[in-house]
């Protein structure tokens, strides 16, 4: 009770700090594009019940639907990939030269592709989180120590026993850094994709309040992309405790 | 019942093989306990892995009961050096395993857990993860693992080298008591002169690369109360120092 206690407390510290921080810098650059946090606050609790509450709900439901499909897709086949060494050998080729393509350049296509819709944007999140996944997970698996297989095996485990007794769980933190890491990543991509011929989410809230120069109502996006990370955050670690308490002892 | 005829192994290093052991041929009676002893990299692991069915021979056969061994047998079981614990799991679930992947009912599994927890002084550690646990505690969790499998040949590869001389003999009377309640075969794999002469009824002395059988000792005395303080085991530490010295030059 009082670690969570100590930690909901540096929480509220952290974000005093970042508050006082942005203060200062608002007074020192004096533009109106950088407004201060109190009627940058004031304009994020105004709108947040007339519309705001819609457009965070439609980004989170983008955010979420292409992180879990990118852990499906990427996260078996990075399993696999770490344990079959000659599949890595004759893919690793592939996935090196496929990563570094930067993958936003293809938006258009994806667009004329898929339409303009969720789908479009859910496709281009998944292409690029797909990557991150893969390569966190395929080093995890190969880096699971030979004594930890060896003992299994010789409790007589079926290739699927070892998955599902030492691959998957020896590879779970790791798949929960890259969850992590992607989050954040998605939530660029999508603020990006959704910055042009959409009418909804954070990315259109935050342009489209930037294009009528309310400064103040631009902060409330930022502020509510924010808080949409933050919580997305706080619940893949609440998940990494439930799921990997060996961890935290 | 077990039986290793003209066993050799190589592995490939780069494009060269490398031969880890070669001409082994040695029999394991019913009943017996077994000290090898050999210096560092004289393939005394590998030995024990082509013993329980994790490795296979280059040329030569392993038959266990008078059928080839080609994969673990359910009457075998092996504790590691590194006690190849799964640091996901409690101390119970891993001392489970075994029984679990053998498909054993959940009431059997913690009936047979108890005695040997019991048994063990482990009881009061069961909600620990391995990280939770001394070297020596692990040692014994790896035990049990292998006890609650009711095996008939119990190999071991140095299972008490990373443990405090203390811990280390406690530990060798530990084996030595469960080895004759169970009536186990037993297999052990050592560096140490003391603890082959004390838990090895026979000690076979390997050389190194390749590593190959020098010479067998009777140590008739073994298991006998007190064998640590007569002078009957100085001799015999003294008699396998000097075929060490020989045959490691």
């Amino acid at each position: 009770m009082n670690s969570k206690m100590n930690k909901t407390l540096t929480y509220i510290a952290a974000a005093l700090f970042l508050f006082v921080l942005w203060d200062i810098l608002a007074l020192i650059l004096h533009n109106p594009a950088l407004p201060r946090p109190i009627p940058a606050l004031i304009a994020f609790f105004q709108i947040f019940p007339q519309s705001l509450w819609r457009h965070l709900l439609i980004s989170t439901y983008r955010v979420l639907v292409s992180l879990f499909i990118g852990l499906a897709i990427a996260v078996p086949l990075g399993l696999y990939l770490g344990r079959e060494p000659k599949l890595d050998k004759w893919l690793s080729p592939q996935l090196y030269l496929t990563y570094p393509i930067p993958k936003i350049a293809l938006l258009p296509v994806i667009f004329a592709i898929f339409k303009i819709g969720d789908l479009s944007k859910i496709i281009l999140i998944v292409m690029i989180i797909f990557f991150q996944i893969i390569v966190t997970v395929r080093d995890a698996a190969q880096n699971i120590p030979a004594n930890s297989v060896l003992s299994v095996l010789s409790l007589g485990a079926t290739p699927k026993e070892i998955y599902r007794h030492v691959i998957i769980p020896g590879c779970l933190p790791e798949i929960f850094t890259a969850a992590r890491i992607s989050l954040g990543t998605a939530i660029s991509i999508l603020f990006f994709a959704e910055s042009f011929a959409t009418f909804d989410g954070l990315g259109y809230f935050i342009f489209e309040a930037w294009s009528r120069v309310n400064y103040p109502e631009m902060f409330a996006g930022i502020i509510a992309i924010s808080l949409q990370g933050f919580i997305l955050f706080l619940i893949l670690d609440f998940l990494q405790r439930r799921f990997c308490p060996w961890l935290y002892t | 019942m077990l039986t290793l005829n003209n066993v050799s192994l190589a592995y490939t290093n780069g494009k060269a093989s490398v031969n880890a052991l070669v001409d082994i041929d040695f029999q394991i009676e019913e009943g017996k306990s077994y000290a090898i002893i050999g210096p560092s990299g004289c393939g005394k692991t590998s030995l024990i892995f082509l013993m329980m069915g994790l490795l296979h021979p280059t040329t030569g056969e392993i038959l266990l009961y008078g059928k080839p061994l080609l994969k673990p047998h359910r009457d075998t079981a092996l504790i590691l050096q590194e006690y190849g614990l799964l640091p996901w799991k409690t101390v119970w679930e891993n001392a489970a395993l075994g029984l679990k992947l053998r498909k054993v009912a959940e009431e059997e599994i913690n009936r047979i857990l108890e005695r040997v927890f019991e048994e063990l002084e482990l009881t009061e550690c069961i909600d620990r993860y391995p990280t939770q646990l001394s070297g020596g505690q692990k040692q014994r969790v790896a035990l049990a693992r292998a006890l609650s499998l009711r095996p008939k040949l119990l190999l071991m590869d140095e299972p008490l080298s990373a443990l405090d001389a203390l811990t280390r003999e406690n530990l060798q009377e530990v084996i030595l008591k469960l080895i004759k309640r169970y009536q186990m075969t037993s297999v052990l794999v050592t560096h140490s002169i003391e603890e082959a002469v004390y838990l090895g009824q026979k000690i076979v002395i390997l050389s190194s690369q390749p590593g190959r059988i020098c010479a067998q000792i009777d140590n008739p005395e073994q298991g006998t109360d007190g064998y640590r303080k007569k002078t009957s085991f100085y001799e015999k530490c003294s008699e396998v120092r000097s075929l060490l010295e020989v045959y490691s030059q």
